[in-house]
């Protein structure tokens, strides 16, 4: 399995990350190579195996839905980049 | 007062020889003049910690204390810290102070426990050598131009050094059992579950487990006493009863079962690691052990599976770190999208970026069944083949690694390679049972590890296993030269 620029580029703007013109052949090659490690897992015929999510294949707890925080807003706003009015800011999106 | 173990300066302290203010003074002073040269430590909490150590002078004073009340640890970087930067090794989180602390944290925190700094590690624990922080590479005690293993490096030089008589870890695919090894400490990676990971940045939350280092199996067994326990936070947290570590410890091993997997011996193995494996195993024979070959037949497709789903699990993890809420925002973003991209670029360094876009690839449209489906279908593979082990023997042995702690720079530029550095590691993960890492001996003046691994829970017996070498050996209390 094999990577292309394009591909990588995609992968890229799918994951949200900037990658420089420059470095996407690396990306390329690096991702490549490890495509083709992953690929010895077809080496192993899995047809009706289970698939396993858990390692201790526990069911997922529930709780009663409550109130069980209390309002912290300002301690986690205090190392918000950007912040106005108890809102975090962003460049404008609307117009 | 630095070469002592946790069980001989919680002893010390008990009985007024020192209090936990001249230790955690003399440690600090340790790591003033070391940690220069090692780079264990992100950063080092000072005047927190001499505050912290009065107070347990104080609760002893006051006959309130504690077994471990005044023993300063250290904790790997990716537990939050109430108000001390919690940066996961990475720029993404260089402004990041911690709005509460992990519950690894407040229960250390709770025993008396005083901490003295964060230590450094492999960007958002992903790598093998700690090359991968944003802080500069860890280097080992034993020898400065080599890699102390990783991703918990940090804590495993750290605790080498005697900076520190223990400190904390995390352990996804080997992350410490790995450094353990290469260092020359020992290491617990606990069962899936049975450490609360609250307040842990997630790398692979079906795989990450957090541990600890110590230098003897003693230390450790009173370290997880403190760290474990079901937790309502962590809907993962295994509801189990915590038993007492230190009451088994002593249990004679006559009659115990040692299963060798013959995977774990074959091509790849270093030859003169191999041989001081033989020579460790050789002493659980005289110690009444009997050593049987047993076979993990998936064991090779272990790597390749893990290379798909924490990848996977990584992508949707780290998705979170956008440049909105917390962390590192670029300079005049254009728009929402270059916020988020740039931020992103320039935030987390490239075996990061990697490691999320291979896991976007994995899970994008058409490719789910080929890729996370696949590994999944592997990973119960892997899982039945250790639980058909462990129905005939008691613990599963092996090298931690196949070969001794390797050069800087060595692998850095060459992700597959570094990836086969955790090749008898990984699997234990997939399958979430506990593993740990004993010193049993050294090539070259560099140390080798044992891995145990033990059935689900199976802690106590692990930790009794590494006690009982450890009495007859004393592969545990050699110094490096930066010690």
């Amino acid at each position: 399995m094999s990577l292309g620029s394009a591909e990588v580029a995609k992968i890229a703007h799918l994951a949200r990350l900037a990658i420089g013109a420059a470095d996407i052949a690396s990306y390329a090659r690096n991702l490549s190579s490890i495509l083709e490690l992953v690929a010895q897992m077809n080496a192993v015929d899995t047809t009706g195996v289970e698939p396993l999510a858990h390692p201790l294949e526990m069911a997922q707890r529930l709780r009663p839905d409550e109130v069980s925080e209390s309002d912290r807003r300002e301690r986690f706003q205090a190392i918000a980049p950007s912040v106005e009015a108890g809102l975090y800011l962003v460049p404008q999106v609307i117009e | 007062m630095h070469t002592q173990t946790i069980a001989e300066l919680a002893a010390g302290l008990r009985a007024g020889d020192f209090s936990s203010e001249e230790l955690t003074r003399t440690l600090l002073d340790r790591i003033g003049r070391l940690d220069p040269q090692l780079n264990a430590f992100i950063t080092v909490t000072a005047e927190p910690a001499l505050e912290q150590a009065r107070a347990a002078d104080r609760r002893r004073a006051a006959g309130e204390s504690g077994a471990l009340t005044g023993v300063p640890i250290a904790h790997k970087d990716i537990f939050c810290t109430l108000g001390v930067r919690t940066s996961c090794g990475s720029r993404i989180l260089d402004n990041f102070i911690a709005p509460y602390d992990a519950t690894v944290v407040e229960k250390c925190q709770a025993a008396g426990l005083v901490m003295l700094g964060k230590t450094n590690m492999d960007e958002f624990a992903m790598g093998s050598s700690t090359e991968t922080s944003y802080y500069g590479p860890t280097r080992n005690p034993w020898d400065l131009n080599a890699v102390p293993g990783g991703s918990s490096g940090g804590s495993a030089a750290a605790v080498a050094a005697r900076l520190v008589p223990g400190a904390t870890g995390t352990d996804t695919g080997g992350s410490i059992r790995q450094p353990a090894s290469l260092c020359g400490v020992t290491g617990l990676k606990p069962t899936y579950g049975r450490v609360s990971r609250w307040g842990m940045i997630a790398y692979a939350s079906s795989l990450d487990q957090g541990g600890a280092f110590g230098r003897t199996a003693e230390d450790v067994a009173l370290l997880l006493q403190v760290m474990a326990g079901f937790d309502p936070r962590d809907s993962t947290s295994a509801d189990q009863p915590v038993p007492d570590y230190s009451a088994t410890l002593n249990d004679p091993l006559a009659g115990l079962k040692i299963g060798l997997p013959r995977e774990y011996f074959g091509e790849g193995l270093d030859a003169q690691v191999a041989e001081v494996i033989e020579e460790s195993l050789a002493e659980y024979r005289r110690l009444g052990a009997e050593l049987v070959e047993i076979s993990l037949p998936n064991a090779g497709l272990a790597i390749p599976s893990y290379y798909v789903i924490a990848p996977a699990e990584c992508s949707s993890n780290l998705a979170r770190f956008d440049g909105v809420r917390y962390g590192y925002r670029c300079e005049n973003p254009q728009d929402l999208l270059d916020l988020y991209t740039r931020s992103r670029g320039e935030g987390f360094g490239a075996e990061v970026k990697r490691r999320i876009m291979i896991g976007t690839y994995a899970l994008s449209a058409g490719y789910y069944d080929a890729y996370y489906l696949k590994a999944q279908q592997i990973r119960r593979l892997i899982g039945q083949d250790f639980r058909a082990a462990l129905a005939q023997v008691d613990v599963i042995m092996g090298p931690t690694s196949p070969t001794v702690a390797f050069d800087l720079g060595e692998k850095v530029d060459d992700p597959v390679t570094m990836y086969l550095s955790d090749i008898y590691t990984i699997a234990v993960n997939l399958a979430g049972l506990p593993g740990m890492s004993i010193p049993v001996g050294f090539v070259d003046g560099r140390p080798v590890g044992l891995q145990s691994i033990g059935n689900y829970f199976a802690e106590a017996k692990l930790l009794n296993v590494a006690q009982r070498y450890q009495q007859v050996t004393d592969w545990h209390r050699r110094l490096p030269p930066v010690g």
